[in-house]
């Protein structure tokens, strides 16, 4: 029996080229396994292999979308593979949304099988869950040794053309596809046996989950922008020189509130990132490059703005939980509201 | 975080490099930065040709917060 083709995406990270001073890499192509790949290689066992790693730095990914996407076709292309898989990529919200971008962009191209492992919080399953198979996993790397067998198992069923069942069972994030099947017990039957459960507090599963549009409308727009009181407030990390507040590097448990009475500019010696999740050399040389306070100072000294609010709000995205970021914003909106800011500029590494 | 302050009523511009996660967690004005670990600023550059593009952001940021939408908008340049 051939064996099947397997071509591998990974980051620069797991592609052991560096960390974060490595993220603006291009893609570079290896043949054979590099990293987890080594696993994923000795789990297809005979069946498969890996004929080649294709790796590209996450910010290089994700700054350069279109450019790195074509790039990548193309040396995916020259291998002839019969499933793409990418990652895994847990909580890592770049390294995820390249996973996802991949393998929309390969099943597109190719019209072969693809897949990937991520955390179900990252936004790369948002993104991507309609166009690719994602292999629920843990939220950390730690999750590596049960994401890989699930992952290979998946793939093979992909590549031999199975019958998948429910997206559950499969391990399998749900695509949002809807198969018409026999069911052994008639639809009034069910619902009305859904309806006792649920009257009895007992538990039931709905066969049709209302979809969650978790949007919220547009605020209408500042009229007079020289009497509005603009805040600043950031997920990039920004704080006080020396963290006072111990701001965790990742996967915060709090946000920071810090006055910037005073300050026409923010600099080394003033001010640095508590961010784990990007190259800080930047914003630790002059965090203005993340959270603007020197031309915000400009723009209110001409009379452009009315004023910057006098404390900027401040905390670390890399892992954060969905939980904790709806919790620090809910509380830091209520702040901000009761201080009377009419505008926010949020800004994010 | 941008949708939950903007539940609280005020508007949000929220400045970013990858405007997909930006559409994904539902900010409703998005202006793209220029890189991951410096969005509002380019170490390559002079500091006075940095601080022109950094001043030219936020006065696009600005703009977008005097601009009416009402579905998600990315504002280009």
């Amino acid at each position: 029996m051939k064996k099947i083709r397997v071509v591998h995406y990974i980051n620069q990270f797991y592609g052991q080229i560096g960390g974060e001073d490595k993220a603006d890499i291009a893609p570079i192509l290896k043949e054979g396994f590099v990293g987890p790949g080594m696993q994923i290689n000795n789990l297809l066992q005979e069946r498969g292999e890996i004929v080649a790693t294709v790796i590209c730095g996450d910010n290089y990914f994700n700054e350069n979308l279109d450019e790195a996407t074509d790039t990548i076709l193309g040396m995916i292309g020259q291998f002839n593979p019969d499933i793409v898989i990418a990652g895994p990529s847990f909580n890592a919200g770049r390294y995820g949304m390249a996973c996802g971008a991949v393998c929309k962009a390969v099943s597109e191209k190719f019209n072969i099988p693809t897949l990937t492992g991520m955390y179900i919080e990252s936004p790369g399953v948002d993104g991507y869950r309609k166009y690719t198979y994602i292999v629920e996993t843990a939220n950390s790397a730690v999750g590596m040794r049960t994401a890989l067998p699930a992952m290979v198992k998946l793939a093979l069923k992909l590549v031999d053309g199975v019958e998948l069942g429910d997206p559950k069972e499969e391990g399998y994030i749900a695509r949002g596809v809807r198969r018409n099947y026999f069911h052994a017990v008639r639809g009034s039957k069910r619902a009305v046996d859904m309806l006792i459960a649920k009257i009895n507090d007992q538990p039931f599963t709905t066969e049709y989950p209302m979809p969650t549009f978790d949007r919220v409308a547009p605020n209408p727009h500042i009229v007079d922008m020289s009497k509005a009181t603009i805040a600043l407030v950031t997920s990039g990390g920004i704080v006080p020189k020396g963290n006072p507040d111990h701001i965790e590097s990742s996967s915060a448990s709090k946000f920071g509130k810090y006055d910037i009475e005073g300050f026409t500019n923010l600099t080394e010696k003033t001010h640095e990132t508590a961010h784990g999740g990007y190259d800080p050399v930047y914003a630790n040389l002059d965090a203005d490059r993340v959270l603007p306070v020197d031309v915000l100072r400009e723009l209110e000294a001409e009379g452009v703005i009315g004023k910057l609010h006098r404390y900027f709000y401040t905390t670390v995205g890399n892992g954060t939980s969905v939980a904790n970021a709806k919790k620090f914003a809910a509380a830091i909106g209520k702040e901000l509201v009761e201080a009377k800011v009419d505008a926010v500029i949020l800004t994010s590494t | 975080m941008v949708k939950e302050i903007e539940r609280c009523g005020i508007p949000v511009v929220h400045m970013c490099t990858v405007v997909p996660i930006s559409l994904t967690v539902g900010a409703n004005r998005i202006i793209p930065t220029v890189a991951i670990p410096h969005p509002l600023g380019n170490p390559n550059l002079t500091p006075e040709d940095e601080k022109h593009i950094r001043r030219n952001l936020v006065e696009r940021a600005l703009k977008a917060l005097q601009t009416e939408v009402h579905v998600q908008t990315v504002f280009e340049k």
